[in-house]
């Protein structure tokens, strides 16, 4: 089981696109939103890569996009080394099986009324010729990996708590061997002594099975502990992206700043002075001319409400999408 | 004499499966212009608490308490409806989902006019103009043409801003915020954080700030109240919590935090919070705590004094060490005993 | 493991409360209501008697007593002690007739909840799964199959069918269909977005799959009260037919055809109309009353804590 860790890369996205048309009434052109765009990254065996952003930075729907719940509007999705876009049924099918999903509620991700077992079963029994005594057997097997015991096998979901769902649900994503592992604020919903428990799960799963998580979270002291490499959404478009020593020793983007600084820290004696935000997310049915970013910003200038930047700052490997930064500005 | 003094505080819920005890002893003073921060995980019984303050609890719910007293007015023995007319005016309440605690019917400007005209008496004319100053207060843009929005126009930063002027327009004495942060984004928590700290030493009202999130509480308390399993386990001031916790839950909890972290692997307290059905006896904590011994087990432990934290062990911590602890050989969880 | 915390000792003590199992919780919730269990209790006795008919039914139903026309009850003044209930105009033993009635009356009942349930959670599950123009034209069929009054639409369809008790459960069946489908599709809707159907899609389930494994089974409680509430108004329905002419034929002992039998002896033969209504009444009424206890036991909205 154990394969050697060489951190090739398993996933690539190329400037992935996600939009959705929203009627607006009979005799009015449809809206579109752009959810997600331009979105390229790399995942890694063996790595995690963070997505961080509030609420409609596009980061859900990158989940569901990367897991091939929905089809790309733009852009490729390469899963070890095959095309995804593009494919028939049934070779979808197949890579389906090596990116597999965890979700943030721990209480609505598992049916209710499944035992336990036919939980993890499921997938095996979908995708595989498995005999049932080897389905069970698998599925005992994975239950104690997550750290539950044998007579969970046979209860339903509502006899457990939160933690306990989500380390059957991480159990479940890894029934089919997955290579990828995209998960969905997976702590976020759970309490913080209940959170590092899982968190631990998730280091030593990845390290045996050598998964590569898509990890997104709102929370950057979560990601802070477990990302390799992060990358900030803001409305649909990555604004920062850059290892993770990095974006937190040297933040750049306006926004990554603001973020970081806004998260409260736990020492009461570093009560400092926060960079304000002023104003709201903008609605992403209409996103602000040029940079996104721009109406909140504390660094806006000329040619930020008329251009988009672009992510590649040119003359150097810093992907960072903000005139300021380019300009040496900031 | 303290704002809020709440001595020895017990809430019973009647269940299917037999009575449930929330909150467990539970003791509590606010003073004016201080910030109290209850803190715990869910289960902990800290909305509950307060809940059972204001008469919010259903009929399944009975309270108890030794002495609970509000700006000198005596609440024990009174209704949940008497008890919520002496203090409705000057003690109010803000929730965790500004959404669903507006009514979508009517307009924002409506439902804070409510209130006034309930508690105030004002006219219609006074209300409005009321209204407006405080959504300025609460620094809402362009305040006199939000005051006619519905709550599903306006975002939910907006909405709990709205809730705050709400809980705002009757100058209350106490301001009880439950999880008021939990459904926003960090950005808009941070705004809703500053504006709570700033209104209240504006006004010098007392501040009883319940939540999950340590960040929160390090950035924003005076005071801090941590509970578990319905039990008050520690209370300090908010810098020595965070430097010499005395209860091993707060110095697990702490040390949890990804963002204390030293290594890759966090320090996790095993197991979960006792529900109804798994209540330990002795200490409520002992099967999860890492110093625990037989005496854990067997003796409810007791509350130490001011010193301590008042924390709720038998061997409280001082900075990291277990006092009167004999020894890793008699604790009952040797792997735990680093 | 150390995530793991130490077990409790099996500690001296107050045994800890066990957790309730499924049906331990169901059945509190379901005995809180009193009228309930009342109504359960009715009903469990029409379905022994139903079941046990010639057991306990003094006569045949058909069996006629030429020479005891219209007998009034036992208690009463010149009645013939052998038909308690008294008999009716062609001398038949009214209790024997309403016991083997029940027999129908519950025939009715699972017949037409069973037509209409089936249907209705074929045709809400493709609506609510698949939406678009499917679930238009299922729900427009419907909202025209409500649009007439119930009883009217199952007298046209039995007067196109014919009469006959078979057709009529069919008439009621169909009328019925529209609220199971609408159901159906509010409880799939709902369901369709949650974590857990998206979870079965990444595992790669396929539609059937989704919709009858997965989806079905969560959606299964408003139904489940649907059905014990339309069980009672198909028994109604029925009778009503029945009495118009149009159900079940005489000499069926069918209880709204008793009825109708009885018309003309309302004024002189008082029993022979009160028996098969209350008959009707009760087992109605039993149906609703544990319908009710059903919907609190089952309907999470009205859950308390």
């Amino acid at each position: 089981m154990n394969a050697p860790l060489d951190h090739h890369v398993v996933l690539r996205a190329e400037g992935l696109a996600r939009h959705y048309e929203l009627r607006r009434g009979p005799f009015a052109a449809p809206a579109v939103v752009r959810a997600l765009a331009e979105a390229s990254f790399e995942l890694k065996q063996g790595r995690t890569l963070a997505v961080v952003g509030e609420s409609g930075c596009g980061k859900s729907t990158l989940a569901r996009v990367v897991t091939m719940i929905e089809p790309p509007t733009a852009g490729r999705l390469v899963v070890e080394d095959r095309e995804v876009t593009g494919r028939n049924a049934e070779d979808a099918r197949i890579l389906r099986r090596s990116v597999q999903i965890v979700f943030q509620d721990p209480y609505g991700s598992l049916n209710p009324r499944q035992k336990i077992g036919t939980i993890l079963e499921e997938p095996l029994a979908i995708n595989t010729d498995l005999s049932a005594a080897d389905r069970r057997a698998k599925a005992q097997a994975m239950l104690a990996k997550v750290g539950l015991r044998p007579e969970h096998y046979e209860r339903y979901p509502h006899m457990f708590s939160g933690g306990q769902r989500q380390r059957i649900a991480i159990a479940r994503a890894l029934m089919l061997d997955p290579k990828i592992l995209v998960l969905d604020e997976p702590v976020s919903a759970l309490d913080v002594s209940i959170q590092a428990q899982v968190l631990n799960l998730l280091t030593d799963l990845q390290q045996e099975f050598g998964l590569a998580y898509l990890f997104i979270s709102h929370d950057l002291s979560v990601v802070r502990h477990i990302a390799d490499e992060v990358m900030v959404m803001y409305l649909g478009r990555p604004v920062e992206v850059a290892p993770k020593e990095e974006i937190f020793a040297s933040t750049r983007h306006p926004y990554t700043r603001a973020l970081l600084s806004a998260t409260p820290s736990t020492d009461p004696a570093a009560r400092k002075e926060r960079i304000r935000l002023t104003g709201e997310l903008p609605s992403p049915l209409r996103p602000p001319s040029g940079c996104a970013f721009h109406p909140r910003c504390p660094y806006v200038y000329e040619p930020c409400p008329v251009d988009r930047p672009e992510l590649k700052v040119p003359g150097s490997d810093l992907l960072v999408a903000c005139h300021a930064v380019r300009d040496g500005r900031i | 004499m303290p704002l809020l003094d709440i001595q020895n505080l017990t809430v019973d819920f009647k269940t299917a499966s037999g009575a449930f005890r929330a909150v467990d002893n539970v003791s509590l003073t606010v003073d004016a212009g201080e910030v109290v921060s209850i803190v715990g995980e869910s289960g902990s019984g800290k909305s509950v608490s307060m809940l059972a303050l204001m008469g919010l609890l259903p009929w399944t719910a009975t309270v108890t308490a030794e002495r609970m007293a509000f700006d000198g007015n005596d609440l024990t023995g009174l209704s949940a409806r008497q008890r919520r007319r002496i203090v409705g005016k000057d003690m109010a309440m803000i929730f965790q989902e500004p959404m669903s605690s507006l009514n979508p019917c009517f307009t924002v400007g409506f439902q804070i006019g409510e209130s006034l005209k309930v508690h105030l008496g004002l006219d219609r004319a006074a209300r409005r103009k009321r209204t407006i100053e405080l959504l300025e207060l609460v620094g809402i843009p362009s305040p006199a043409d939000r005051v006619d929005s519905f709550p599903h126009q306006l975002s939910g930063g907006m909405n709990q801003r709205v809730m705050i002027a709400m809980a705002l327009s009757c100058n209350p004495k106490l301001l009880i915020a439950d999880e008021p942060t939990t459904a926003l984004d960090v950005t808009i928590q941070a705004q809703i954080l500053d504006l709570l700290v700033r209104i209240q030493k504006e006004t010098g009202m007392g501040l009883v700030l319940i939540t999950h999130d340590m960040g929160v509480v390090a950035e924003t308390a005076d005071r801090v109240s941590v509970q578990y399993a319905g039990q008050k386990v520690e209370e300090q001031p908010v810098a020595g919590l965070f430097d010499d916790p005395h209860h091993p839950y707060t110095a697990a909890l702490l040390s949890a935090l990804p963002e204390r972290a030293t290594s890759r692997r966090l320090p996790s307290i095993p197991g979960v919070v006792p529900g109804q059905f798994d209540r330990p006896t002795g200490c409520l904590f002992s099967p999860r705590c890492r110093f625990a011994t037989d005496r854990c087990v067997e003796k409810v432990p007791p509350r130490q004094g001011a010193l301590a934290g008042l924390a709720l062990c038998h061997y409280p911590l001082t900075h990291g060490k277990p006092v009167g602890h004999p020894g890793p050989q008699a604790t009952l969880n040797e792997r735990l005993f680093v | 493991m150390t995530d793991i915390a130490r077990p409790q000792a099996p500690a001296a003590g107050p045994k800890p409360v066990e957790r309730p199992g499924r049906f331990q919780e169901f059945w509190r919730y379901f005995s809180e209501n009193r009228g309930a269990v009342a109504g359960l209790v009715v009903f469990v006795f029409l379905v022994a008697i139903a079941l046990a008919a010639p057991l306990v039914a003094p006569f045949h139903p058909d069996e006629q007593f030429r020479d005891r026309l219209l007998s009034p009850p036992a208690w009463t003044e010149g009645a013939d002690s052998r038909f308690l209930l008294g008999t009716d105009a062609v001398g038949r033993d009214i209790l024997s007739r309403l016991i083997f009635g029940a027999r129908f009356s519950l025939f009715i009942g699972v017949v037409v909840v069973t037509i209409s349930l089936v249907g209705g959670i074929v045709l809400g599950l493709v609506a609510g799964f698949f939406r678009g123009w499917v679930d238009t034209v299922i729900m427009r069929v419907m909202d025209v199959l409500l649009a007439f009054p119930s009883l009217l639409l199952a007298l046209v369809l039995v007067a196109i069918l014919g009469p006959g008790l078979m057709n009529a459960m069919i008439a009621i069946a169909l009328v019925a269909q529209p609220h199971y489908v609408r159901l159906t599709r509010a409880a799939v809707m709902s369901e369709r977005g949650r974590d857990y159907v998206t979870s079965a899609r990444v595992a790669g389930a396929g539609k059937l799959r989704l919709m009858f494994i997965t989806i079905l089974p969560n959606c299964m409680a408003p139904l489940i009260v649907q059905a014990a509430l339309s069980f009672s108004n198909a028994i109604l329905d029925a009778a009503a037919l029945g009495f118009l002419g149009m159900g079940a034929q005489p000499p069926t002992p069918e209880w709204g055809t008793m009825l109708a039998e009885a018309r003309e002896f309302i004024l002189r033969a008082w029993w022979v109309v009160t028996f098969p209504g209350l008959a009707i009444l009760i087992t109605v009424l039993a149906i609703n009353l544990m319908g009710d206890g059903l919907r609190d036991a089952l309907d999470p909205k009205l859950k308390r804590s």
